[in-house]
């Protein structure tokens, strides 16, 4: 009986990869799928127009031959998209500095995904929707810098975003399977930018709604939440209960019902 | 090992060293306590080796973590809803108003050594405890170590179960954050959602308007005082009777319904057990020094205006939540100028049955076997596949409750929709439980079909001979009488005829019965007999 599982054992032993093996592909495979798209998306890249007017009519450029197929070619909307008339230089350094536009398919919702252009075609499309109508434009720096009151910015925060986002800007789901996405790593500017503009399902939170100190403070707090790790250890995700729950089951009774088996084993 | 047997009968002759010093321990105690009785029969006691019949000790031993981590709590914690403005060193926190309770269990995480370590012990042993009773409790049943005489020990078991859980809701809603705010908010909801009496009942509990002033300090007084000393005193009638009922064991030679087959408890199981409390323990630790749990911090005061995505009670909860989460729109109507909030009282009453029924299982499942004896062999779950079949479909349901309360999380994780998450979770709440039934049925027989086969004609060998006329067979290895044993030994069921009583009539209730044990007996496999396996035996 015995010999009879050690040999199977063995046979087993060589048949399996060394346990990094995965790993260590799954990195290669990481690694040259982004380098390939970071030299693809640089080749991209133009330089950056000096003068207003120029980058108004380079912004036009690069709209008519990204985006018009669905917001039409003079910005005013389409089957497939929104009309850009009002949206403001915000709204359009959030889309397309997050990654969300141009959209890459028609789901739920807009996905971020990793920025499409450079900083520089994203002021110029900015600065050419703005020229089409009056709307919020770009957020202040002095809003910016976290430097706000972050004990007034997490109650605002958890009073107008919790809701949707959680108390740890871990995210939720909403109806029809748009979600309100967690909020970690997401660029102070991009922030206020989505809190003005309301992209998507997110309301709009006006300056008589939240007054720029109030974002600003938001910031901050969330500016804290990110540099500061979790005071009790790993914070499983920020979920709640849930991830505490299956960490227990898995990991806490998985860790003990081993030890039990070792004590109760019988020696041979 | 010592494999020493603590037959009721024929007490072992030759005492082992383990033996010796029990003996000693007792005679000291006794005679200044006369309560050797007590220590030989502790002492003497045998423990079984089987991995999953340590899993209430697991309990025990999270149990005493809560015990030692929440005594600790208790020096700092302050069970008051007074409201003070914050000023401990919790930066995002500073100047926010907010109860006594909070602020307290605020400065347990920041402001008192080791408080945060002990919180999160408190709270990691608290989910460890209730898993490892409800593992502990699925052991029970699928052995059927329920029957007979321990049909007691079980609802004291399950006894155990709710308390544990009704223990940990009322510490979850202490730290008075966001989180235990909106648990209890719920609470309030359900107390309201009974008819006619609803609102008083709240008003009663909450001592006011919802959230009130009182419902801490109560819930204290519940958490810290009346339901430990309530749950302390079930569990020493549990162990209590554990002692008396001994453990059950699984079936193999030497093994009968008479003996306790194992390792006495003094002393090598002693040391080892001793041992594995540490174990428990130090896992416990490590996982609270490591992983953060209920960041209180994160929720904030408890305001009733704001509410977090992702709110969820802790997991021994999630199935009320998850119940309450699928419930189909609609059910609530206003009759006689009163509302009906069939919503809440529906899950309600499906719960409230689902328990009832577990709690009874066991004088349900006497009654329809009519088996009065006692038993003390644990049963392979295959060798009752109506039983384990029930269980299946019970767990089932269980579980597609518990994952309805992270809904949400499933939607956002998988990129699903909640509506078509809510809806596949509805369907499989009814569905599930039938066919976890029927496959886990159509399995237990098919092992049991394996075995009798096993048993009559040894295991295949996978070698294939030649006869000289030219057949091929494979070569069957006999199974030595151990194995053997454990194949066959089960008691072997047969639906209850229906006769007629000493009148000559067949009452109703007799009916009923024949129906239930048809359901229950019909489909089985009986057990190898001595004839067959004797006339089996040297055919291949
Ligand atoms: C495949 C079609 C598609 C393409 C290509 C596309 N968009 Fe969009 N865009 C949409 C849709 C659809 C919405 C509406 C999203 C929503 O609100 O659900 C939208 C929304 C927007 C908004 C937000 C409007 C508001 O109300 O605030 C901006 C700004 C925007 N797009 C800019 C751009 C820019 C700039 C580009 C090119 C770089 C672009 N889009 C390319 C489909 C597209
Ligand atoms: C009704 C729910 C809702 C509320 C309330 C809400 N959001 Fe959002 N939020 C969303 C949704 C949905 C999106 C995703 C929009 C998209 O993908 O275009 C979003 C996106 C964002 C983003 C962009 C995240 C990223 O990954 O790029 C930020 C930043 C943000 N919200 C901040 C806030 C803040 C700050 C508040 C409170 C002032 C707030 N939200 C309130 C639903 C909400
Ligand atoms: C089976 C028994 C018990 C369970 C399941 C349990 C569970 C819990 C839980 C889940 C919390 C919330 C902890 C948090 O994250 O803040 C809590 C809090 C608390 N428990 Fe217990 N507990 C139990 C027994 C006890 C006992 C016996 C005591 C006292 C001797 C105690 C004292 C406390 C105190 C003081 C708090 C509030 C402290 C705080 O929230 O920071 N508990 N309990």
């Amino acid at each position: 009986m015995r010999t009879h599982s050690s040999t199977d054992a063995r046979r087993r032993q060589a048949g399996r990869r060394h346990p990094l093996a995965s790993i260590a592909l799954i990195t290669i495979g990481l690694l040259s799928t982004g380098g390939a798209y970071a030299l693809l998306t640089t080749t991209a890249s133009a330089d950056a127009p000096a003068a207003s007017q120029a980058s108004i009519s380079e912004g036009q450029k690069i709209f008519a031959s990204n985006c018009a197929t669905c917001h039409g070619m003079s910005a005013s909307g389409t089957a497939d998209g929104p009309s850009l008339y009002g949206v403001g230089a915000a709204s359009v350094d959030f889309q397309m500095g997050t990654g969300r536009m141009p959209l890459a398919y028609q789901g739920p919702q807009g996905e971020q995904k990793p920025p499409q252009f450079t900083q520089e075609q994203i002021d110029a499309v900015a600065m050419y929707i703005a020229s089409l109508a009056p709307g919020p434009g770009i957020p202040d720096q002095k809003w910016l810098n976290g430097d706000g009151n972050i004990a007034k910015g997490g109650e605002v925060f958890r009073i107008n975003c919790a809701m949707c986002h959680n108390v740890a800007g871990a995210g939720g789901a909403l109806t029809e399977g748009k979600f309100a996405p967690s909020l970690s790593g997401v660029e102070a500017r991009h922030v206020y930018e989505a809190m003005v503009t309301g992209p998507q399902n997110m309301p709009v939170f006006n300056d008589t709604n939240l007054t720029p100190q109030d974002k600003a403070d938001i910031i901050s707090f969330l500016k804290f939440q990110q540099d500061n790790a979790s005071p009790g250890g790993v914070d499983l995700g920020s979920l709640g209960p849930v991830s505490e729950g299956l960490f227990i089951w898995i990991f806490g009774l998985g860790a003990v019902i081993g030890v039990t088996i070792w004590i109760t084993a019988r020696p041979n | 090992m010592t494999t020493v047997q603590d037959s009721t009968k024929t007490p072992s002759a030759t005492p082992s060293k383990g033996s010796r010093f029990t003996g000693a321990v007792a005679n000291y105690l006794d005679e200044r306590t006369s309560i050797s009785g007590i220590t030989k029969e502790l002492g003497r006691k045998i423990f079984p080796d089987h991995w999953s019949f340590m899993l209430g000790e697991v309990a025990l031993y999270s149990f005493i973590a809560i015990l030692l981590s929440g005594t600790f709590l208790t020096f700092f914690f302050e069970p008051t809803m007074t409201q003070v403005h914050y000023d401990g060193s919790y930066v995002p926190l500073k100047g926010i108003e907010m109860s006594a309770a909070y602020a307290s269990s605020l400065d347990i995480s920041f402001d008192i050594r080791g408080g945060l370590l002990m919180r999160q012990v408190h709270h990691w042993a608290a989910l460890l405890f209730v898993a490892a009773i409800g593992l502990h409790m699925l052991r029970v049943f699928f052995n059927g170590s329920f029957r007979k005489p321990r049909e007691l020990n079980w609802v004291i078991g399950f006894t155990l179960f709710i308390l544990a859980m009704a223990e940990g809701f009322t510490g979850y809603s202490l730290p008075d954050d966001l989180l235990s705010g909106n648990g209890l908010r719920i609470i309030d909801g359900m107390l309201k959602g009974v008819p006619l009496a609803g609102t008083w009942i709240s008003y009663l509990f909450f001592g006011g308007e919802f959230p009130g002033e009182v419902i801490v300090p109560r819930l204290y007084s519940l958490h810290i005082l009346l339901l430990p000393a309530i749950l302390v005193a079930a569990l020493g009638l549990h162990l209590l009777l554990m002692v008396i009922n001994k453990h059950t064991q699984y079936a193999a030679a030497g093994r009968t319904n008479e003996n306790v087959v194992g390792v006495p408890i003094m002393p090598n199981f002693a040391a080892k057990a001793g041992g594995f409390f540490f174990v428990v323990f130090g896992v416990i630790v490590l996982i609270a020094s490591f992983f953060t749990i209920n960041p209180i911090w994160n929720y904030g005061p408890y305001d009733p205006s704001p509410i977090s995505a992702g709110t969820q009670p802790d997991w021994y909860i999630g199935f009320l939540d998850g119940a309450l989460r699928l419930v189909p729109p609609g059910l609530e109507f206003v009759l006689w100028g009163h509302t009906w909030s069939f919503n809440i009282l529906l899950p309600m009453i499906v719960i409230g049955i689902f328990i009832v029924l577990v709690i009874i299982y066991p004088f349900i499942e006497a009654w329809i076997t009519g088996d009065k004896r006692e038993h003390h062999i644990t049963e392979r779950p295959r060798n009752a596949p109506t039983r384990t079949a029930i269980g299946a479909a019970g767990v089932t349901f269980y579980a597609v409750l518990w994952a309805a309360a992270g809904s949400d999380i499933i939607a956002t994780h998988f990129h699903l929709t909640i509506e078509a998450v809510t809806h596949t979770l509805q369907a499989l709440l009814i569905l599930g439980p039938i066919i976890a039934y029927f496959v886990a049925k159509r399995i237990c027989l098919a092992l049991q079909k394996k075995d009798r086969e096993i048993a009559l004609h040894g295991y295949e060998s996978g070698r294939m001979i030649r006869l000289p006329g030219g057949q091929y067979e494979e070569v069957h290895r006999e199974l030595n009488d151990y194995e053997r044993w454990r194949l066959v030994d089960y008691i072997d069921y047969k639906p209850l005829m229906v006769r007629p009583d000493a009148r000559g009539r067949i009452s109703p209730m007799q009916r009923v019965r024949a129906v239930f044990s048809r359901w229950f007996f019909e489909d089985r496999i009986s057990p190898a007999t001595r004839a067959e396996l004797e006339s089996g035996e040297g055919h291949h």
